[in-house]
């Protein structure tokens, strides 16, 4: 067994990409030993800015012989093909073997393969790992790249160390020949270092000043960040994102703490935190002595840590040098000056950003684009005003914290909710506060800061409306509208906050759907994917409850005005105020646009418009129960249960529809819902196999949601047994399958009797476990409808329940495919009724199991 | 490169001529250590180019002499001038007018970074005292259809150069690469002297400040560029530019409409500074320069690249 070692030498690899360039460097190595059947103990691979290193161990000195045998053509078969057989395994037709294949005489090739040296087959890998290496960004270098050909590299490559078990692997790439020496640290070491093995590599390397594991590195800078802040009495603000920077930054890294000007402190900790730590890669400190246990390695922090209460910011920074310097105060002190000259320039911001108010530098919103179809940042703002404004006055976002517990059902999070305390606001109070939230949200990015710091966008807002002596309700708002931004970031719950956040998010949605801007594939330019993840975590976790495309129709005509405004240059006041009245019902597809001086069809414009503004309800309704499916099967919710709850359509109350996967979760998983599937899935395949493909859709109040009277009005057409049935072009004559007769008019009649309670139409007397089917539906489909209006869907499911034994009974002592006509469409109708019933809970043909 | 440089070279040595030169003590002494240096270094060491420009890149010896395969190594200072950047003398860190030290290797030499970190000890900064660090800083100019990957190198977390490997340049490969090193002079003057205000750096060594050379240069000049400047007469010089851009790549004499690009870029900078551009034209503004810079570029490759070829068989661009 040996151990290779192969080190890259080269000039900087960027930090933030030596992670990436490990994992590669292992692809490649173990894509090579694969290929030539070689395995290997452990790899191991480490990166310092410099190089990337490998050590394989345990590999074999020799690759095992092989011996394969391949058939080829028969003997006497053309020579042409014989010969072709010959060339593609290296053969030559004297050393062809004859065998009998089934009785007939074969040409077969025997090759042999002996061991290879692994030294000779490391060779011929390492130039193939270099050039296939792949780097977030390459380049051409020196003398070579007057070729567009030669090497690409992410900063010059220098050097190659290759030792199998300390012989040298000899290769050449590109003029570069490997050897066993290497370089030591830029400044602490001269001329090249020689490795005598695998082994001996750290070491020679740490004699060089180079300490080649970068988790060692991570490990020193962070437990020597915490040693410095701990000896000037001190709490290192852990950061582990920095810490890794660091080490991919430094061969020898030595924190050292300095000191910064404490007048700098008046500055918001955020924003030095941010300077030190974008700008110059320094960790911070602040003044409070370390929590027991705080300091452990196994969390990891947040990118940026919050400062909370008591911790207040230290006027200290720790960088992290490359070197051992001879007097480590000159490197602390320049150090100290650049950050100085940063924070000065954050001052200077800080305090010239406090001279205008936000409703001043809102006013230079004006200016921006927010998008060239949308107009400019000011006439979103206005938008998520109104949109605020409205969701607080239709009583959608309440005066009360309402905090949606995991796993409750509504009832219950209501419940709990009412138990919070109540800010004491009336609805138009609320309203007020979050429109003025919603007018000053955006106005800090005009401010200095923000323009410097982009990241800083609402915190900065949330301190200059303080500064300003704004309510803290708005400047709590404008701090946290984005929120929450991933998917790890905590969710608003503070009214106004939640008022401006969702407006803010919903208009986005609404807008790039009016103007035909959908994410498709990977492509989602305007982030909408996570703008309506966002959305859907602050309707969830606050349990909010509201008709989605009730709020399009609110929010999506003062859209229509800013697009008339941004890019029609004819009839903008027209546009504008038929957008602007409160006409439009953009759910009904039979919307007219009126007349008017506008002409809504032979403008194309106007045509564009209308046809994109009338198609994005349906289509972000749909986008947005896609993503909560996305979202609740990332959760870890079964997918079949979201498919059965999602499949019924027609319900954009999107908490509601969240409660009833809960309570089919639970439901599905009694014995009650087990069994009831069972019985739900014998019938639909005697359904299917009978031709009833297509489920029944369900009558009055269909869908899943009970109360969804803009759709459900929408289609008052009789509902269709078999889709396409009439167009079918087999005309089938009736007498192979009763149920061929499906989508005929007189079936269909018989199909409504068998539907239409009680028991009515049967021209024969039924059977007791048939009736006794007919009595169990006739009981538990008004007491679902009933639960399901209470938005009970516990009791929903409960009533489908009690089907469960009359519908095993009825499999077990009635025949369906009776000899009689009558009796087998009644009683196939009596199954789709069955089946049917089931469905207003759940479509449970998308169940598994 | 004709001579190499050993790491610890004394700077007195690579120049007969400095006798007494000590760069730590005043901002001409360092600029003619440098001289020396990458004189030593084989470097042509040229003047500034005599036209108001926003970089050391926009000089015709590093945009230009990148394009083709001929090897091109030279140093210069070149005075930037950027119009936003001014503030009345008042700031000790911001001018509207300072000067970089452009360093052009092509091809890059294999020991470019060991030439570099030889020419800061030159200068008198000493890589065990001070934390020299090669921190990621890839280079973009959509202006010039440009870009290369580099580093801005730290000292004591101050960045003191730019360190670029041009890729493209005018929209073509660069075949061969060269290397692009940019120093920030006063930074590092500041740095190397020891001064917290760039107008108290020692100019000549014999007691003529920065300040005293151009202070009232900075208040003026910001003025100006901030109050003063005609704008419609601006605006007419930039509209002059690009025609007289225009007419020169149709006169067949691609360098003389670089100059003319160069001219429309900095009398685009002085109209931002003027505030008179608004966002939206911004961008019109921008894609109209860059249309004139690549064109420029473009014509100057299409010119020589018969030239380039013959010299370079093989060779195409």
């Amino acid at each position: 067994m040996a151990d290779f070692l192969l080190e890259l030498l080269g000039e900087e690899i960027p930090a933030r990409m030596q992670k990436g360039a490990r994992a590669e460097l292992e692809r490649l190595l173990r894509r090579e030993l694969d290929a030539a059947g070689v395995g290997a103990d452990t790899i191991t691979v480490w990166s310092t800015p410099r190089r990337l290193a490998l050590i394989a161990r345990g590999l074999p000195l020799e690759t095992e012989a092989v011996r394969e045998e391949a058939k080829g053509p028969p003997v006497g078969a053309p020579d042409q093909a014989v010969d072709g057989f010959c060339r593609k395994n290296g053969v030559t037709r004297d050393q062809l073997e004859e065998r009998q294949v089934k009785g007939r005489a074969t040409y077969f090739a025997v090759i042999e393969r002996p061991g290879q040296a692994v030294s000779d087959l490391l060779a011929a890998a390492i130039p193939a790992i270099i050039r296939d290496f792949s780097w977030p960004k390459s380049m051409r270098w020196g003398e070579a790249s007057i070729s567009t050909e030669s090497l690409k590299w992410v900063r010059p490559l220098t050097g190659i160390v290759a030792l199998l078990d300390g012989e040298l692997v000899p290769v050449v790439m590109e003029g570069i020949a490997s050897g066993r020496e290497t370089m030591g640290h830029r400044f602490h070491s001269s001329g090249p270092v020689t490795i005598r093995d695998a082994d001996d590599y750290a070491n020679a390397l740490e004699a060089a000043h180079v300490i080649v594991d970068h988790e060692k590195r991570e490990g020193l800078i962070r437990d020597g960040a915490r040693r410095a802040a701990q000896a000037a009495g001190l709490t290192l603000v852990e950061d582990e994102g920095l810490v890794v920077e660091n080490a991919g930054l430094t061969e020898w890294p030595v924190p050292l703490l300095g000191r910064f000007d404490e007048e700098f402190l008046e500055v918001p900790p955020e924003v030095i935190q941010l300077t030190a730590r974008v700008n110059q890669k320094y960790f911070v400190c602040t003044r409070a002595p370390a929590k027991a246990g705080a300091s452990g390695d196994g969390a990891q922090p947040k990118e940026v840590p919050a400062f909370a209460g008591t911790h207040t910011l230290a006027n200290a920074f720790i960088c992290t040098a490359n070197i051992v310097a001879s007097d480590p105060a000159v490197v602390v002190d320049g150090n100290r000056k650049v950050l100085a000259a940063r924070l000065a320039d954050a001052r200077f911001f800080w305090e010239l950003d406090q001279k205008t108010s936000l409703e001043e530098h809102a006013k230079k919103l004006e200016r921006i684009t927010f998008h060239e179809k949308l107009g400019t940042v000011a006439d979103k703002v206005e938008r998520v005003a109104k949109l605020a404004r409205w969701l607080c006055e239709e009583g959608i976002v309440g005066p009360e914290r309402v905090p949606a517990k995991a796993g409750t059902s509504i009832d219950e999070a209501q419940d709990a909710g009412r138990s919070q305390p109540s800010l004491g606001l009336t609805r138009e109070e609320l309203a007020d506060l979050a429109e003025q939230a919603a007018r000053l949200c955006k106005a800090d990015l005009v401010t200095e800061m923000v323009g410097e710091f982009p990241e800083l966008q609402g915190l900065m807002g949330g301190y200059y409306a303080e500064k300003e002596g704004l309510p803290q309700e708005v400047s709590d708002a404008i701090r946290d509208h984005y929120k929450p931004v991933g998917q790890g970031d905590e969710v608003p719950t503070a009214p106004v906050t939640v008022a401006v956040s969702l407006a803010d998010k919903l208009d986005s949605l609404f807008a790039f759907f009016a103007i035909s801007e959908r994410p498709s594939g990977s492509k989602d330019p305007f982030a909408l994917r996570r703008s309506a993840l966002s959305a859907l975590r602050l309707i969830v976790e606050n349990n909010l409850r509201f008709s989605f495309i009730e709020s399009m129709m609110f929010g999506i005509p003062p859209i229509g005005g800013s697009i008339a405004r941004a890019i029609s240059k004819t009839q903008v006041t027209e546009i504008e105020s038929f957008f602007a009245s409160e006409a439009i019902r953009l759910t009904d597809a039979e919307l007219t646009f009126p007349k008017g001086s506008l002409d809504w069809e032979g403008n194309e414009f106007l045509a564009d418009l209308k046809a994109s503004v009338l198609a994005s309800p349906q289509l972000l309704a749909d986008f947005m129960t896609d993503r909560l499916k996305v979202q609740q099967r990332e959760a870890g919710v079964r997918h079949d249960l979201i498919d059965a709850v999602f499949a019924l359509g027609g319900e954009d109350d999107l908490v509601r529809l969240l409660a009833r996967v809960k309570a089919l979760q639970s439901f599905i998983e009694t014995d009650n819902g087990a069994n009831l599937l069972a019985g739900y899935k014998r019938a639909a395949n005697i359904l299917k196999k009978e031709g009833y493909d297509t489920p029944l859709p369900v009558g009055e109040g269909s869908g899943v949601g009970g109360a969804a009277p803009a759709r459900s009005n929408t289609h008052p057409q009789p509902l269709p047994l078999r889709e396409g049935a009439s167009d079918d072009p087999l005309e089938q004559t009736g007498e192979e399958d009763p149920l061929a007769l499906a989508g005929k008019p007189d079936f269909d009649d018989a199909l409504r009797a068998a539907q239409s309670p009680p028991g009515t139409g049967l021209s024969y007397t039924p059977e007791p476990s048939e009736k006794a089917l007919i009595d169990a539906l006739d009981a538990a489909e008004p007491k679902a409808a009933a639960a399901i209006e209470a938005e009970d869907f516990e009791g929903a499911m409960a009533a489908l329940a009690s089907l469960r034994e009359p519908i095993d009974r009825f499999f077990d002592n009635v025949i369906v495919n009776a000899p009689e006509a009558d009796k087998r469409n009644a009683r196939l109708a009596l199954l789709a009724r069955f089946r049917n019933a089931v469905h207003r809970v759940a479509d449970f043909s998308r169940i598994e199991g | 490169m004709n001579a190499s440089v050993s790491d610890d070279a004394n700077p007195a040595a690579l120049s007969s001529g400095a006798a007494g030169r000590d760069p730590r003590s005043s901002f001409q002494d360092m600029i003619l250590t440098l001289h020396d240096f990458w004189s030593a270094n084989g470097c042509v060491i040229l003047q500034p180019y005599d036209m108001r420009m926003g970089a050391g890149t926009f000089h015709t010896a590093t945009t230009l002499r990148a394009l083709g395969p001929e090897p091109w190594n030279a140093a210069f200072v070149q005075p930037c001038r950027r119009p936003t950047d001014g503030r009345y003398g008042e700031n000790p860190n911001r001018l509207q007018h300072y000067y970089q030290y452009q360093v052009i290797l092509k091809p890059s030499p294999a020991d470019i970074q060991d030439l570099y970190l030889s020419s800061l000890r030159a200068i008198g900064i000493d890589p065990l005292k001070h934390d020299i660090r090669f921190v990621e800083d890839d280079w973009e100019s959509p202006t010039l259809g440009a870009w290369g990957l580099g580093w801005e190198v730290w000292c004591d977390g101050m960045e003191v150069t730019q360190f670029t490997y041009f890729q493209q340049m005018g929209g073509f490969d660069c075949k061969p690469v060269a290397g692009e090193l940019t120093y920030g002079l006063e930074r590092l003057a500041m740095y190397i002297q020891g001064v917290d205000n760039v107008y108290d750096l020692d100019f000549n060594g014999q007691g003529v400040s920065y300040g005293n050379v151009f202070l009232e240069n900075e208040k003026q000049m910001s003025k100006w560029n901030f109050e003063v400047a005609d704008t419609d007469g601006l605006f007419d010089l930039f509209n002059k530019a690009e025609a007289e851009c225009r007419n020169a790549l149709n006169g067949g004499v691609p360098i003389a409409a670089y100059e003319q690009a160069i001219e429309a870029s900095h009398v685009f900078n002085l109209l931002q500074a003027r505030g008179v551009i608004s966002v939206q034209e911004r961008a019109s503004y921008m894609g109209r320069v860059r249309d004139l810079a690549r064109s420029s570029c473009e014509a100057y490759a299409q010119k020589m690249a018969p030239d380039w070829e013959a010299k370079f068989p093989g060779w195409s661009l």
